[in-house]
C-alpha cells in the first residue's frame, strides 16, 4: 500500500475542537474524488468519533485526541485515538440506540458503520480507545469500472 | 423577531409557542447551548410546543439530534410536544437514518408546523 498523503492533527478533548477536526478531515479528504454528500458523511462520522473521545474518554478532566487522516490507493483511513478511561463493554457501546445517558441519541457508532465503508475499534480500559474508519469515493469505483477494457 | 444574544439561537414566542432557529453546525458544543436555552423556557414558562427551525442548519451529528429529542421528551413530559421545519436535504438524510421522524413530527415550512402545533 502506498501512503499518497497524510495528516495528523493533535487536539485538546474539548467540544470547542470538534469542529476542528470536522474541517480538517473534509478538506483533506478532498484529495479524493468525494462527492459533497460524501464529504458529508465523512464529516457527520469524524464528528462522532472525536465526540466520543470529548464527552466519554476524560471524565476527570483535560486529556488529549489525536486524528490521523492518510490518503492510499485503498481510499481515506482515519483514525481518531484517545488516551483516555476506555470503553468497558465495546459490544454494548456499539449497539444500536445504547446509550449511558438519556439526553443522547447513542447512535454514535452506527452513523460511523451507516456512513463509513468500515468502522474498526480498539480499546482497553485505563489505556484509551481508538476508532478506525475507511472510505472509499464511489465515484472512484465508476471510473475504474469504465476504464476497464470493453473487450478482454 | 428578537435577536439572541451571544451563545443563544435567535427565537421568538408566538403564544404557547416557542420558535427557535437553529443555525450553522449543531454539534456537542451547540447542543449545549440549544439544550440551556429551551430548557430554561420551557421550565420557567407555559410553553406547550417548540418549534425548532432548522432552515440554516448546515451540519449535525448525533449529539445535537440527541438535544432536540431530549427536549421532545421533557416537552412530552410535562403534556407538551415539539415538532422541527425546513430541515436542509443533507439534514433531511441524518434525520432518516436516526428514526427521528417516527417521533418527531417534522414540516416542510415553519407555517404548516406553527398551524399544527
Amino acid at each position: 500500500m502506498t501512503l499518497q498523503n497524510y495528516m495528523a492533527l493533535t487536539i485538546k478533548a474539548i467540544p470547542e475542537n470538534v469542529g476542528l477536526a470536522r474541517i480538517a478531515v473534509a478538506v483533506f479528504a478532498a484529495n479524493l474524488p468525494f462527492t459533497i454528500t460524501e464529504i458529508d458523511e465523512i464529516k457527520v462520522a469524524v464528528s462522532e468519533a472525536v465526540t466520543n473521545a470529548v464527552v466519554h474518554a476524560y471524565p476527570d478532566g483535560a486529556g488529549t485526541v489525536e486524528l490521523r487522516a492518510e490518503v492510499s490507493e485503498e481510499g481515506l483511513l482515519i483514525a481518531v485515538r484517545d488516551w483516555g478511561i476506555g470503553i468497558p463493554d465495546l459490544d454494548q457501546a456499539r449497539k444500536h440506540g445504547y446509550s449511558s445517558d438519556p439526553e443522547r441519541l447513542g447512535m454514535g457508532f452506527y452513523f460511523m458503520e451507516e456512513l463509513m465503508d468500515s468502522v474498526d475499534v480498539e480499546s482497553e480500559p485505563g489505556s484509551g480507545t481508538t476508532v478506525i474508519m475507511r472510505r472509499q469515493p464511489k465515484q472512484a469505483d465508476r471510473i475504474q469500472r469504465n476504464t476497464e477494457p470493453a473487450v478482454g | 423577531m428578537e435577536v439572541g444574544k451571544l451563545g443563544h439561537f435567535p427565537h421568538e414566542r408566538i403564544g404557547t409557542t416557542y420558535v427557535i432557529r437553529l443555525a450553522g453546525e449543531v454539534d456537542e458544543l451547540a447542543a449545549e447551548c440549544f439544550r440551556a436555552q429551551v430548557d430554561e423556557v420551557i421550565d420557567a414558562e407555559s410553553i406547550r410546543t417548540v418549534v425548532v427551525v432548522m432552515r440554516d442548519v448546515s451540519f449535525i451529528d448525533s449529539s445535537g439530534l440527541g438535544a432536540i429529542l431530549g427536549r421532545y421528551r421533557r416537552l412530552q413530559a410535562k403534556g407538551g410536544t415539539l415538532c422541527i421545519a425546513e430541515p436542509p436535504a443533507s439534514i433531511r438524510a441524518l434525520l432518516e437514518l436516526s428514526g427521528v421522524p417516527k417521533l418527531i413530527n417534522i414540516y416542510n415550512s415553519e407555517r404548516q408546523a406553527l398551524n399544527a402545533g
